[in-house]
């Protein structure tokens, strides 16, 4: 076991101080350490999506990520986007048109499309799709999936 | 978007939100990952890196004294097979005597953390000798060196054996006008499913043991676990948490989950096992590799005179669910047509490979497409259309087919027609410039298996409890398995409709065997069905006792009540009424707490010959699918565009989920037809992982239009009956055939990659046969 450093980051809008031994990858440190377990683990290599969170606003695969590599940035989980009571726009969207079904993809998807509605608040369903390409999802066929996003982005303007 | 004409119900027929929803956007539901109790290890599994040896010795003395490690398991320990089916225990926890396939479970560790077990892995020594690879089914037909089951069909590895023959299949033939043959090739496929398997198990000081599982099937673990273990099931506790996809892949119950619950037993310790991709990738498992040859004769006016069916499936290393696979890759060809005459042969052959078992739409999907491609070269010799084709043989509703399947409803003639309107088929078929084109795909498949797996005779196939106390909530308990479809939310739908209160009073309780009356979870397209009419008995009765209270209350005759929206009152006077909560008051001066108790059993039906009751169902859905492909003839690229789905799965209870099984289905169909391949070297899985098998991305699913079309089902909760499974099957058949409509080649070999097109191509090239004038 490696020597234990000390991170420290923003998280979910508060900063916070981790020991985290210097090959921990940020997923286990979410998960495991600070047993935040919304975000989830579908593969551990970076080909499913379930494990996205938001590094300085950006979707990011925390599989692959080090975590000492978000020390001084600012991480936001599903925890984060989710607003203590209720659910955020796209939440409600994906609630609404049937988005989820056995939901394990869901945070992944809901923290992705939450940064898309950020980032460029009237996306093209072309956009869309790009957006979570890297998103897997074997239950909907991605179809209401879409939906809810174009659908949070009506609501949100 | 189907249309929504009104219904007769206030919430069934309307789109319902799960409701668990907001628990799954949020990231608050609770996988069997998520679960941590105090003290908690890790267990670890050792896979056989052979395909097929005898484990001679084992030395685990160096692995159990490395610090940290608490226990380290072999085969020896808990021996007893198990399996799903009751006539094939073949399996064992961990491998006994003999390592079956590159994957089998030889070793299992548990340690204080992971690094620690995967070095106690490494640690265990094994003397092997290596046995003959079997990786081809072919090469087990018939007597071999040695078996890799001892109980092979004589010294084969023919796992099962299926010879069906109802009429003359031969006389049919010989006064046939015409004949067509189709053979299909198809690779295995897996699940894919997004949450990969885990357990955590826990063996507590007062002689219980706790397991939770990411399990469709709680029941059958339940089962398996108490055969192994020799533990009575009272004293074990089956927990499922939300399940993260199943499709199949979570129905048998699995090595590692009784593995993980020896390890708890052994350690004293909560026991967590987490599968990772490749794990979950050898687990497998998928849809069996299948070679079919199917031959169909017609008389001149294309009445459908008979079929002779040959299948060879490759079971892999276990049993699972392969009897019945067997079965139904003959006998799910007796819908949605009517065949006088029929002949089958199947057999399923074990090989050194990961197991094959039950995927959705399990056994009727690789018959479906050779059936379904067959047809279309039917009604081209006929010089026919294939809706006419499949409109002259459609099966009549309330009949009963040459092998004694009972059909009730069947909405199998509106399905055609609606998607023949509404995919524009008339002005499309054969007249779409060469690379396009547009093809009919049909399914047909089962509501319910009406033989549990398990049947203790006489006992109910599903119970559902509810409990209503005075703050007015109703829980309701059943051992149904959601893992996604939206069945927790059906039951509280149809808990809410009969008692006539909001959705929101109705609590469905999480699975757990100590408190849930027995359902026999998702498996066979089973659930809507049964558990809706489980769950409509026992709300009906609770619904009794609440009109008898409210009758009291009134002073008016129990007859002359009807329940409203979260009111009994009586009919015809709105202002003669009580609340729900009085009702439930005075109902409860007398017993306190009200609980009541539904279940379902299905009829008796099906022939008395050996195999009779495969494919027996107390329903069955039907589909007519219509896909438009268009081809790149240059690099053999393809995308289908739009797919137009009739579904008759009888009423559709709640839309918003029949959609998304629909749509999943379509995606899932796709995957196979398009691309996806378990791919091996001799025996060896060549793609464990998402990034090698890959399932279609957003950008190829095609623009979906569902039409549910379905007439009310005589016995279904309500009028429904299954959703599940079904809408995969013509999905595969319409791409097929629309490709053949494109360009002129009929597909065999599965799946249709770019490559097999553009060979395709070249093969009709090089035989000088133009095809819409190219």
């Amino acid at each position: 076991m490696s020597s234990r450093e000390l991170l420290s980051f923003r998280l979910n809008g508060h900063p916070v101080e981790v020991p985290c031994p210097s090959p921990r990858v940020l997923l286990d440190l979410l998960r495991e350490d600070l047993r935040l377990t919304g975000t989830k683990r579908g593969c551990d290599l970076g080909t499913c999506g379930c494990c996205a969170v938001l590094v300085d606003g950006r979707p990011t695969l925390s599989c692959l990520t080090l975590a000492r590599l978000v020390d001084g940035r600012s991480v936001e989980t599903i925890e984060g986007v989710s607003p203590p009571r209720g659910l955020n726009p796209v939440q409600a969207a994906f609630v609404a048109h049937g988005a989820t079904q056995c939901g394990f993809c869901t945070p992944g998807f809901v923290v992705t499309a939450t940064a898309l509605l950020r980032s460029n608040p009237r996306p093209s369903r072309a956009e869309i799709e790009r957006a979570i390409s890297g998103n897997l999802c074997r239950c909907t066929g991605y179809i209401k999936i879409i939906e809810a996003i174009e659908d949070a982005a009506r609501t949100e303007e | 978007m189907p249309s929504s004409e009104p219904g007769p119900y206030r919430l069934l027929g309307g789109r319902i939100p799960y409701v668990e929803g907001p628990l799954k956007v949020t990231g608050r539901a609770e996988y069997t990952d998520d679960i941590q109790r105090p003290g908690m290890i890790v267990g670890r599994l050792l896979r056989s890196p052979w395909p097929h040896a005898r484990l001679l010795s084992v030395d685990v003395r160096e692995a159990r004294a490395l610090p940290g490690v608490l226990a380290v398991l072999t085969g020896d320990r808990y021996p007893t097979p198990f399996g799903v089916l009751p006539i094939t225990h073949d399996e064992t926890a961990i491998a006994v005597g003999k390592a079956r396939y590159i994957g089998d479970i030889v070793a299992a560790v548990a340690a204080t953390d992971e690094l620690t077990a995967e070095k106690a892995l490494s640690l265990v020594r094994f003397e092997v000798e290596p046995l003959p690879e079997y990786s081809d089914p072919r090469s087990g037909l018939s007597k071999v060196a040695e078996p890799i089951h001892a109980r092979g069909l004589l010294g084969s590895n023919i796992q099962k054996e299926v010879v069906q023959h109802f009429g003359d299949v031969d006389a049919a033939f010989a006064r046939a006008a015409v004949t067509v043959r189709f053979r299909g090739r198809f690779a295995g496929v897996t699940h894919a499913f997004t949450e990969p398997m885990a357990t955590v198990a826990e063996a507590t000081p007062d002689g219980r043991l706790t397991v939770w599982s990411a399990t469709q099937v709680p029941h059958y673990l339940h089962r398996a676990l108490s055969e192994v273990l020799e533990i009575p099931m009272h004293r074990i506790r089956v927990i499922k948490p939300e399940v993260g996809g199943g499709f199949g892949g979570k129905s048998d119950p699995l090595p590692h989950e009784i593995v993980c619950a020896a390890l708890a037993l052994e350690t004293g310790r909560p026991v967590k096992i987490l599968f990772d991709r490749e794990d979950v990738f050898y687990t497998n498992h998928g849809r069996h590799p299948t070679q079919n040859d199917v031959r169909i004769a017609a008389d001149a006016d294309g009445n459908l005179l008979g079929y002779d069916i040959e299948a060879l499936i490759e079971g892999g290393a276990w049993s699972s669910f392969g009897t019945v696979t067997t079965y139904y890759n003959g006998v799910l060809a007796m819908g949605p047509y009517r065949v006088p005459n029929f002949r089958y042969k199947g057999q399923r052959v074990y090989t050194t490979k990961p197991p094959s078992g039950a995927m959705r739409a399990h056994g009727g999907t690789n018959l479906r497409y050779s059936i379904e491609l067959a047809l279309d070269a039917l009604a081209e010799k006929l010089g026919t259309d294939p809706f006419d084709l499949r409109l002259r043989n459609a099966l009549p509703p309330n009949s009963t087919t040459i092998n004694q399947f009972r059909i009730t409803s069947t909405s199998f003639v509106k399905c055609l027609t609606a998607v023949r309107e509404r995919s524009g088929w008339d002005a499309k078929f054969r007249r779409l410039p060469y690379g396009r084109g547009v093809g009919l795909g049909c399914g047909f498949y089962i509501s319910g298996s009406n033989s549990p797996i398990h049947f203790t005779p006489k006992m109910p196939q599903s119970t559902v409890h509810l409990k209503v106390d005075m703050d007015g909530g109703i829980a309701v308990h059943s051992m149904q398995a959601d893992i996604g479809q939206g069945s927790n939310t059906l039951l509280a739908a149809i808990v809410a409709e009969v008692l006539g209160v909001d959705l929101e009073r109705v609590h469905v309780q999480r699975v757990d065997s100590d408190v849930s009356p027995v359902d026999l979870g998702s498996y066979s397209s089973r659930v809507t069905f049964m558990m809706g009419n489980a769950a409509r008995e026992a709300a009906e009765s609770l619904r009794d006792r609440l009109v008898a209270a409210a009758a009291r209350t009134l002073g008016e005759p129990a007859e002359t009540l009807e329940v409203g929206h979260e009111r009994i009152g009586v009919r015809g006077r709105p202002d003669r009424f009580v609340t729900f909560l009085d009702a439930l008051h005075a109902a409860m001066e007398t017993s306190g707490a009200l609980t009541a108790s539904g279940s379902y059993r299905s009829p008796t039906m099906g022939g008395t010959f050996k195999g009779a009751r495969a494919g027996t169902a107390p329903a069955y859905s039907f589909a007519a699918y219509v896909a438009e492909v268009d081809v790149d003839v240059e690099t053999g690229a393809y995308r289908v565009p739009r797919l137009w789905a009739a579904f008759d799965c009888g009423r559709a209870l709640n839309r918003l989920a029949v959609e998304g099984q629909i749509e999943g289905s379509i995606h899932m169909g796709l995957g196979q037809v398009m691309g996806e391949s378990m791919n091996y070297r001799s025996s060896r899985l060549l793609n464990p992982s998402l990034l090698e098998y890959k399932i279609p991305m957003p950008q190829q699913m095609p623009k979906v239009e569902i039409l549910l079309v379905g007439d009310d089902d005589p016995e279904g909760p309500f009028g429904a009956k299954e959703a599940g499974e079904g809408p995969l099957i013509a999905t595969l058949p319409a791409v097929g055939n629309a490709l053949y409509d494109a360009v002129g080649v009929r597909f065999s070999e599965l799946p249709i990659t770019p490559d097999r097109v553009l060979r395709g191509l070249d093969l009709r090239a090089a035989e000088h046969r133009p095809w819409k004038g190219a």
